[in-house]
């Protein structure tokens, strides 16, 4: 998978499964163990980092050939933080109570390592398509390995499932999986099964 | 002074809600380098001193440039419309300031460990710069800007924001070195292939994380004891 210019077509796969940026690569860590909680606080999550990588992904691509080396960085940062603040007035604007909920963890998108890493990888070197389906491509690896986390963590810890109730009245809340002990727990175990999967499907393959 | 009201703050951002265990920043920096002790203490030292830079500056920016009718930009505006009476409200900047700062701060760090601490350069490598990613020092900033200006339920000094900053990088500092403690002996156990590296290290994380869930109301218990 260290092909020189991989297509648009490659960049949106490998980021799904392949590459998928929290189970694979483990980047972007932060949000994934703080806001798994529940289903509609993933997805929100989700989508304000998708419009974000997507939106740095296009005009880091569009500006590639101005950037210079040694403040790439730079630039890289503060065009996701303007990103980021547009996403967190209109996060606050439209849907004040999960902008709540979520608190300083939308602000944070601004250091989730994703989309520096994609800037860096992608964008700085491929045109605006093959960015733009690579943006696409992370985001939902993103929100994949977000909603599985999540499922998890809200049908063991509330017995429910983006607010629908699916275990029986019996369930006892297993409180510590809406602790930070559960993600952590939660996730390692996540990756250790999504590396066994791979691990199989390998040995069949050779 | 306020001594007790700075040590229920510094014990509070230490050890009960250390930023790793229990807000989940820093997460990178923890799982990268946290395979040595010693390089584990150099990364914690290296981001608490980067965090108190920070949160001085950003502090500085945000309550004289940015918060609403801060002082520098109201006068910079009265200059130019002398007789008008809005307020001057720069705080959409908060983000991008802040993240600004980090950025310069961490290129001043790595300017002088490369002068000083060659060896320790080498060590760190691409983890150095990724200092500016590291979600701690953002998050501290984030905590500040809640507390700084007239707008804020509990307005800190700059003196509670430093505090914050340095008591928040040594709860991470004492976090990565007891996880890169655990590790070094981690190397001689049997772990299931596919739980090796970052897997084992989270499950472990969580058995810290459940560990100081033990400190989770001791806050209160000496607030009552110091008698407030």
């Amino acid at each position: 998978m260290s092909k020189e210019n991989p297509t648009a077509l490659e960049r949106f796969i490998w980021g799904i499964i392949p590459e998928n940026p929290i189970f694979r690569q483990v980047l972007g860590t932060c949000p994934a163990l703080a806001v798994s909680t529940d289903i509609k606080a993933a997805l929100t999550m989700t989508c304000a980092t998708a419009f974000v990588l997507i939106c740095a992904n296009t005009i880091i691509s569009l500006i590639r050939h101005l950037l210079k080396p040694h403040l790439r960085i730079v630039v890289f940062v503060l065009t996701i933080a303007s990103f980021v603040t547009i996403v967190d007035y209109l996060l606050a604007a439209f849907y004040y109570s999960m902008s709540l909920q979520l608190g300083p963890y939308v602000p944070l998108i601004i250091v989730n390592c994703i989309i520096i890493c994609r800037c860096e990888v992608c964008a700085s070197k491929q045109s605006v398509g093959v960015a733009i389906s690579d943006a696409i491509g992370q985001s939902l690896g993103f929100g994949l390995a977000l909603v599985s986390m999540a499922s998890f963590r809200e049908i063991l810890g509330s017995g429910t499932w983006c607010g629908f109730r699916i275990m029986p009245d019996s369930w006892p809340n297993w409180v510590l999986m809406l602790l930070p002990p559960g993600a952590f727990f939660v996730f390692g175990f996540l990756i250790g099964a999504v590396n066994w999967f791979t691990s199989l499907k390998k040995n069949k393959s050779s | 002074m306020d001594l007790i009201g700075l040590f229920l703050l510094a014990f509070n951002a230490t050890l009960i809600n250390n930023y790793v265990l229990h807000y989940f920043v820093g997460i990178c920096a923890y799982i990268g380098v946290s395979k040595r002790i010693e390089m584990a203490f150099g990364m914690g030292c290296a981001v608490t001193f980067v965090m108190g830079v920070a949160a001085m500056l950003s502090w500085s920016a945000i309550y004289f440039l940015l918060q609403p009718g801060a002082p520098l930009t109201s006068f910079i505006f009265k200059t130019i419309h002398p007789g008008s009476d809005s307020v001057v409200n720069l705080s959409v900047l908060n983000s991008i300031v802040s993240i600004f700062v980090i950025a310069s701060s961490v290129q001043l760090v790595e300017m002088y460990i490369r002068k000083f601490f060659p060896a320790l350069y080498k060590a760190f490598g691409v983890y150095l710069p990724l200092i500016t990613t590291n979600c701690a020092i953002l998050f501290a900033c984030i905590e500040i800007m809640k507390h700084v200006g007239k707008n804020a339920v509990e307005p800190w000094g700059l003196d509670k924001a430093l505090l914050l900053a340095i008591s928040a990088g040594m709860g991470f500092t004492l976090a990565i070195v007891l996880m890169a403690g655990i590790r070094e002996d981690l190397e001689n156990a049997d772990v299931p292939a596919p739980l090796q590296g970052p897997g084992i290290t989270l499950i472990t994380a969580g058995i810290f994380a459940m560990a100081f869930m033990g400190f989770t109301g001791i806050d209160r218990g000496l607030a009552v004891l110091f008698g407030r």
